[in-house]
Order: C-alpha cells, then sequence, then structure tokens
C-alpha cells in the first residue's frame, strides 16, 4: 500500500478524524461538502498542517505521527500538489516554474531547466515556456501546475480542486487532459474536489466525507449507484429512502411500501433515478409497479428536463421533458400519481 | 505687586517727610533699576520682542522677569526669541517683527545695520572670551592650547561659520599653533555636549557656556584668550512695533543691575 | 438622456479623478510643492554652476551620498529579516519589539545621535569596553555618519517591508515547501521576490531619508569636512554664513537625490 492514513485533527468546532489508503498509480478522490475538511486533509497530508493525532506514512516511510512526536516537514516529503488556483510564482516563467522543485531538491540549474523543458513540452507549452503566469490562459496555468508538481517525481500527488477555477468550457477540455496524465502517473493521488463530476471522471475510488467523518467509501460506480447519505444522492441526482426488506417488499421508515427486484433482509437504503419517476394525473393500474400519491413541491430546469420535486408517504424527484410538464399542467401543489417500476429500484443493505 | 508698594512708598514719603531713610533708598534703587520710567507713572505697555543669541538666554530671561517686575503692563520673557545671532539677523532682514536685537557677533550686527534697520548705533554691551572646555578630572590631561595640536586627542572646535569658531581661528592664528580638530561643531552647545559626554577631550567654547554646562564639565583659562574678545552689541529697530518698551530694555541692559547680573554669567565688561 | 449621461463619464475620464479627490489632492501637492517653488525662485541661480565645482561641495555630495548607500544597504541587510520576524514568526513579544523598533521613527534625532553616544561612544555602554580593548571609536568617523544615518533611516525600511510581507500571499510559501524549498530557499527565491517593490519603495524612503539625516549625525559623527560633513550639515552651517549659498546647496542636494530616485524607478521599480 502506498499510501497509509489516519488523520486526526480538530480545526474550530470541525473534529476531522478519516482514514484511507491509496494504491500505486491509483486515484483517489475526496468529495465532501464545504466545511467538511477536504482541503485540511490534504494540507495535512502535504505536512502544512500539523494534525493532532494518527498516522501517516508513504511507501512505508513515516510521515506524520503525533503520538511519537514524529512529523516530517513539506519540504522533505516526497510530494507534489496542485492548488486550488494554481499559486504558479508570478515572478518566475513557465519552464523557471516547473524548474524550481527540481532546483529546490537539488539539481542544477542545467539540468532542472532541460527537464524542465521536457514537461512543459509534454504539456504542451512549449511556446509559453518564457512566458510568466500572468499571460497565460486558466488551462495553461493548470498544465503548468501539474507539470511542477509532477516534475520532481513524487511519490504521492496532491490535487486540491484542481479545476474549480477554469470556466465551464475550459473545465471539459482540461478534465480530459488530467485524466490523462494522472494516468501516466504512478504514485498515488489524492484529489480534493466538491464536484462529483470530477470525482467520477477522474477517480479510482472515492472517499466520500461529512463534517469530518467518512460516510462512504468505493468506486464512482458503487457510489453512484448506492449512495449512503442524502449528501452523496444529491450529488449523483438520486433520491435516497431508508426501511427495512423482507424478501422483495420494503417497508420505508414513512410506512410506505416499496416493491423491489432483487430480495433482501433486514435495514435497508433504497436509491431511485429521478428518470425512472413517471408522473400520471389518474391511478395507473397494471404491471408489478409501485404508486403512491404525490404532491409537486417544486420544479426547476434540469439540462434538458425539469426537475420536480415531489412531496408525499414517499418524497421523490421526478425528471419530466418539458413537453410532458405542459401536458400534466405541472404547477406547485397539484396532485398527481407517482409510479416506479419494481427493477428500477435499488434497494442495498444499510 | 511691586507697584501697589511703590505708591505705597510714595505716599508714606509724602506722609512722612525726612522720616524715613530706609525708604528713601529703596525708592532711589527702584528708581535707577527701572530705567526711565518713573515711580509716578509708568507708560509702557505691550509685548516686547527681543531677537538675543542664544548665549544670552540664561542673563537676559533673568533680566526680563525683573523689568516685567517694574513694567507689569509689558510682557518680555514670553516673547524672547533666543537663536544663533545670524539666523536672527536673517529673520529681522525678512521684516520680522522685532523690537530689540542682541547679536553675539559684530558681523551678523552688521547684516542689520547693512539693511538700515538698526533705530541707533548699536552698542557694544559685553564681551566674551574662549575657555578650554574639558571633561570633568580632564583625563586627557589638557593644560593649554597647544594641546590642540595632538593629533591624539579627540579635539572639538566650534565650525568658523560660527562666531566661537572665528574667535578659535584668531586665538591660534595669534599663538602660531595649527589645531587639529576631529569636528567643527555648529554651535557651542553640541562642542559643550561632547565634552559632557567625555567624548571629546577637549573644545574651545566660550567660558559663560562653560560656567553653565555644570560640574561634568572644566574650564581652563589660556593666556591667547585675549586675542579673540566677542563683542555682544544691541540696538533697538527701526520696525519696532513697541519703541518705547525697546528703547527702554536696552537701558535695563546697560543699566548696572544688568551688567552685573552679566559679569556673574562669565562675561567680561568692555 | 444616454448620450449626456455618455458624454459626463468622458469628462470625468479626462482625470479619472472625481472632484471629492481633486480638491485636497491638489491643496496637498500646493503644500508639498511651495515651499520648494519658493526654494527655486529665491536660489542665487548664477552661482549654482561655480558651487557644484568647489571641490568642498562635491565632496559633501559625494560623503552624503555613499553613506546614505551605506546606511540602506546595512538596512536591507539586517532590516528585511527583522521586518520578516515582525510579519511572520510567532516570537513571544513582537508587539513590543515593533514598537522598540519604530522608536528612532518619534525620537527627536539630536536625542537619537546622544544616545548613540551612550551605546557606541568611547565611553559608551558597548563602544566603552570595543575603545578600552581596541582602541578603536565610532564618533568623529565616516562610520559613525553611516551609523547615525542608518538608526534614524532603518525603521523606515522595516516598517515597509513589513506591510509589504504581510499584505503577501502566504501560500506561495506553501507551495515551495511542497516543492521541496525549505524555509531559507523559500524566503530567497520566493518571498524575497514576491515583496521586492516592498522592498525597493523601503529601501527609496531608508536612502532618502539616510541622505537628509542631519541631527543624529552632527551629534554623534561631528562635523569634519571630507570625513563627516554631509550636505545637510554644509547646508545648516552655510545657513549661518551665507543663506544665499544654503540654498544653493540645498538645490543640489535635492538635484541628485531627485535624480536618482527617477533613475531607479525607471530602472527598477517599473520592472515589477
Amino acid at each position: 500500500m502506498s499510501l497509509d492514513a489516519h488523520v486526526v485533527l480538530q480545526r474550530g468546532t470541525l473534529h476531522v478524524d478519516v482514514s484511507f489508503e491509496v494504491g500505486p498509480g491509483e486515484v483517489l478522490a475526496v468529495l465532501g461538502p464545504n466545511g467538511a475538511g477536504k482541503s485540511t486533509l490534504l494540507r495535512v497530508l502535504a505536512g502544512l498542517t500539523a494534525p493532532h493525532g494518527g498516522r501517516i506514512s508513504l511507501d512505508g516511510k513515516l510521515l506524520d505521527e503525533p503520538a511519537v512526536g514524529i512529523r516530517v516537514p513539506p519540504h522533505h516529503r516526497p510530494i507534489g500538489m496542485v492548488f486550488q488556483d494554481h499559486l504558479l510564482f508570478p515572478h518566475l516563467s513557465t519552464v523557471d516554474n516547473v524548474a524550481f522543485g527540481l532546483r529546490a531538491r537539488g539539481e542544477s540549474r542545467q539540468a532542472a531547466r532541460a527537464i524542465a523543458g521536457e514537461w512543459v513540452a509534454r504539456m504542451d507549452l512549449a511556446d509559453y515556456s518564457s512566458a510568466k503566469p500572468r499571460s497565460l490562459s486558466g488551462g495553461q496555468a493548470q498544465r503548468v501546475a501539474l507539470a511542477r508538481a509532477l516534475a520532481g517525481d513524487p511519490r504521492l500527488l496532491l490535487l486540491d480542486e484542481p479545476l474549480s477555477a477554469l470556466d465551464a468550457r475550459t473545465k471539459l477540455d482540461v478534465r480530459a487532459d488530467l485524466r490523462h496524465h494522472l494516468a501516466d502517473y504512478p504514485g498515488a493521488t489524492v484529489l480534493v474536489t466538491h464536484d462529483p463530476v470530477d470525482a467520477m471522471a477522474l477517480a479510482d475510488r472515492l472517499v466520500v466525507i461529512e463534517r469530518g467523518r467518512v460516510v462512504q467509501v468505493g468506486t464512482p460506480v458503487e457510489v453512484s449507484r448506492r449512495p449512503r447519505t442524502d449528501y452523496v444522492a444529491r450529488l449523483v441526482g438520486l433520491s435516497l429512502l431508508s426501511g427495512t426488506a423482507q424478501g422483495r417488499a420494503v417497508v420505508l421508515d414513512s410506512g410506505a411500501a416499496v416493491q423491489v427486484a432483487e430480495p433482501t433482509n433486514g435495514p435497508v437504503f433504497v436509491a431511485i433515478r429521478p428518470a425512472a419517476v413517471a408522473l400520471y394525473r389518474t391511478r395507473p393500474d397494471g404491471s408489478p409497479r409501485n404508486v403512491w400519491a404525490v404532491t409537486v413541491g417544486g420544479v426547476t430546469p434540469y439540462g434538458e428536463t425539469l426537475r420536480v420535486d415531489l412531496h408525499g408517504e414517499v418524497p421523490l424527484t421526478a425528471d419530466v421533458t418539458p413537453e410532458a410538464a405542459a401536458e400534466l399542467d405541472l404547477v406547485i401543489g397539484a396532485r398527481f400519481w407517482a409510479s416506479v417500476k419494481a427493477n428500477e429500484v435499488a434497494a442495498y443493505p444499510a | 505687586m511691586r507697584r501697589i508698594s511703590l505708591l505705597a512708598t510714595t505716599v508714606l514719603l509724602l506722609a512722612l517727610v525726612g522720616c524715613g531713610d530706609d525708604e528713601q533708598t529703596a525708592n532711589d534703587q527702584t528708581g535707577s533699576g527701572s530705567g526711565s520710567a518713573t515711580a509716578s507713572e509708568d507708560t509702557l505697555t505691550g509685548a516686547l520682542t527681543v531677537f538675543a543669541a542664544a548665549s544670552l538666554t540664561d542673563v537676559f530671561t533673568s533680566l526680563g522677569e525683573q523689568f516685567e517686575a517694574e513694567h507689569p503692563d509689558v510682557t518680555v520673557v514670553d516673547n524672547f526669541n533666543f537663536a544663533g545671532s545670524s539666523t536672527l539677523a536673517e529673520g529681522i532682514v525678512q521684516a520680522a517683527p522685532a523690537d530689540v536685537f542682541a547679536s553675539a557677533s559684530p558681523t551678523t550686527m552688521q547684516t542689520v545695520v547693512d539693511a538700515g534697520l538698526n533705530a541707533e548705533e548699536p552698542t557694544i554691551f559685553v564681551q566674551n572670551t574662549l575657555q578650554i572646555a574639558v571633561p570633568a578630572g580632564n583625563p586627557a590631561g589638557v593644560t593649554g592650547l597647544e594641546d590642540f595640536t595632538n593629533p591624539e586627542l579627540t579635539i572639538a572646535l566650534c565650525a568658523e561659520d560660527v562666531p566661537c569658531g572665528t574667535a578659535a581661528i584668531k586665538v591660534f592664528e595669534a599663538a602660531g599653533l595649527t589645531p587639529q580638530p576631529d569636528t567643527l561643531e555648529s554651535d557651542v552647545r553640541a562642542a559643550l555636549t561632547k565634552v559632557e559626554l567625555g567624548e571629546v577631550d577637549a573644545a574651545l567654547v566660550y567660558k559663560t557656556d562653560v560656567l553653565v554646562s555644570g560640574d561634568a564639565v572644566e574650564g581652563i583659562d589660556f593666556p591667547e584668550s585675549a586675542d579673540a574678545v566677542n563683542d555682544y552689541l544691541i540696538t533697538t529697530l527701526t520696525d519696532a512695533p513697541n519703541p518705547d518698551a525697546a528703547a527702554a530694555w536696552v537701558e535695563f541692559v546697560l543699566s548696572e543691575v544688568g551688567l552685573a547680573a552679566f559679569e556673574e554669567a562669565g562675561f567680561q565688561l568692555p | 438622456m444616454s448620450q449626456r449621461g455618455r458624454v459626463e463619464r468622458q469628462v470625468d475620464g479626462a482625470t479619472g479623478v472625481p472632484a471629492v479627490l481633486l480638491v485636497p489632492a491638489a491643496l496637498a501637492v500646493a503644500f508639498l510643492v511651495l515651499p520648494l517653488v519658493a526654494l527655486l525662485i529665491r536660489a542665487p541661480w548664477s552661482t549654482l554652476g561655480s558651487l557644484l565645482a568647489e571641490p568642498a561641495v562635491r565632496q559633501a555630495l559625494r560623503l552624503s551620498l555613499i553613506s546614505a548607500s551605506l546606511a540602506t544597504l546595512i538596512s536591507l541587510v539586517v532590516g528585511v529579516p527583522l521586518a520578516w520576524v515582525l510579519a511572520r514568526s510567532q516570537l513571544r513579544g513582537r508587539t513590543i519589539l515593533r514598537a522598540l523598533v519604530t522608536v528612532p521613527l518619534v525620537l527627536p534625532p539630536v536625542v537619537g545621535g546622544v544616545a548613540l553616544f551612550f551605546a557606541l561612544g568611547r565611553r559608551g555602554v558597548v563602544g566603552g569596553p570595543l575603545y578600552d580593548a581596541t582602541g578603536v571609536s565610532f564618533p568623529f568617523t565616516t562610520s559613525a555618519v553611516v551609523l547615525a544615518e542608518t538608526f534614524v533611516a532603518m525603521p523606515f525600511l522595516i516598517i515597509t517591508v513589513e506591510g509589504a510581507l504581510r499584505a503577501a500571499d502566504r501560500r506561495y510559501e506553501d507551495a515551495a515547501a511542497t516543492l521541496g524549498a525549505s524555509r531559507a530557499t523559500t524566503f530567497r527565491r520566493v518571498t524575497l521576490p514576491l515583496v521586492a517593490p516592498g522592498i525597493a519603495a523601503g529601501a527609496v524612503l531608508c536612502w532618502a531619508r539616510a541622505l537628509g539625516e542631519f541631527g543624529a549625525t552632527i551629534t554623534f559623527a561631528g562635523n569634519f569636512p571630507g570625513t563627516t560633513r554631509t550636505m545637510p550639515l554644509a547646508v545648516y552651517l552655510a545657513l549661518e554664513s551665507d543663506p544665499e549659498a544654503a540654498i544653493a546647496l540645498s538645490l543640489v542636494m535635492l538635484a541628485v537625490s531627485l535624480f536618482t530616485l527617477m533613475f531607479l524607478r525607471d530602472r527598477w521599480l517599473m520592472r515589477t
């Protein structure tokens, strides 16, 4: 195991206590709402903030263990870090920014510039190698920041919201680009983000933290299919319900009954995709369906569809086309029947 | 207070003619002290502005207090302007509203005379001579003017631009000596500060300044000082806002009481 | 309506300064420049050239420039690190330290000169033992001029640089640390370049203050042509005997310092 981290830290009223591991070549995304302690976690890994407890080791070498007084200072850690707004040194050119870490770690000026030059070329920035950071676009600056972090051949790469400073259009290109470079990188990567799309696209595994605690760990597919908290469910766009299963029947905490395709027993989470919810003016019949009476609580545009919040015995979210919305006369307070096929309902142990 | 006692004395005199020799003497003294002011009526009023060389500060201030006591309607102590003579002369030429100018050198007085601003012929009222100032205990063992030629010693002289410097040059020329100063001070006080702190072994300053310096400084007389006697001149000014008080002040300074105060402070009388 | 609005904006854009600021700003300029103009009017222009050619004047000017530059250099070498300590360290009693460091700003320079005697004079706390042991003493030497100027001028540099350090984004230093740079390397290669404009401004202030220094210098260093008589001392003494020459000397000093500052500004400040 490449990175083995257990971080304990008190930050104001926030108590952070999280553990995770990252293998070589693996990209771990730490996902969580603002104020969950994600950035603090990254600063601890970088050695910029001292933890109060726990233990961090990289390739078997201890970096932090407050209990025995061990703390390796940031400049002695084999790490590379990409900061949220890149933090390129404004007084240095592209190539000198990339060469900075190499020089600091003892390379001669010439050798550092040569290696930096290769990185600059690899990032398609050869034309900008003597440009100062302020003349670079957001995407270019991001690539320089990545090259600067990687040029020192770190064992651990830390990315703090690497795409959040970019506008939506650049983001797509840079994300694809970043994914490509991360695939080539042999060390462990920890990526911190509040954007589930970035996390899903870039990470091999996700750690979701809320209020300083790990609430879910898994691959992007696992997490997006089977969210375990409202926050994750909202991020991945699912309605999350909890209840108790007996075979194919689940009794929700609210008392409503749900039919599911896969039999389980005991406490379960039930996840329903908004696109799987159909709305009817009159109660539909036939086929193994779940049908509940609902009231429209709100309607918001969501891409090409409308996202409808539904209240009732089962709180749900439904996606409907604008045409269907017009036909149904969707207004707040209107009453409908919501129907979901049993095989569209995922139930998994809580 | 003094005015009331004068009146009381007068009344007493009228009532008891020939009976009180004591009162008679007291009246004579105040009469001579107050110069032109008469016992029966004092016509002097208002602010009297005296521009005086900085070295006159102590004596003039105490004389000013006496003057105010005799002329209660005149304020002079608060209107003294003590500074370097040349600065003052420059101020007078620039039309500063002054009644009297007392300078520490003939050349600075000449500046005012050249501008035609003196109301009368300036009078030499006192003189000052140089003295060797050494730190208390005289650690370098300075004995006379010859020691100023010793490069081993740290010596302060006044710069030639200021009167004490001019006087020093005169003294050394007369003695046929070439001094080896380490610093040329901008004024006597600056030179004395360095003596007081023991940072220089000897300085050539005015005797009056040594006297006011207290125990930290010792003065050594030397015969050559007679070659550079510095004259202090006083005059009333043509543009004086208060010419009567100005004339009274000059008269008071030149009176026996005034001159005695100067002698006590180390000045010579011409 | 919209057209008038545009016209108004253009008029405003001509100066780019709102009237509320323009009036006091103009007053400030007048107040600062008027004495200078008066000095220029009173200046004996005909003698200015010959004055510059006088060896004594060139000597004083040379001494002023050299000693002010040395004082600035010393201030940079020890003042910038001190500014860093004040801005960044967790040192206890930093507030008191800062207050102490800025004492020379409020101390009358003449008192500063006397204090320097107490400290470094041949009977001083440090200067006394030094003199007894080696026979070396500072007062009345060119090094005393430099010391006096440093004492009075260094706080200007420290305060300016401390402000620049506080305003600088510390995350750049974090970035440098993650790239393997030690604190010393970070200071040299990241912090210093980032606050370079502040250091330049501080150095200029320091140099200008040192160049005009009078009180502490004439007290601690004395006044002797060639060794300790700087331009301000020459001006002061000339004022005693020849006011016209004093004005001319001041103008020479003013011209040289303005020229130097503008030259530096073009070469140095504009780059950053």
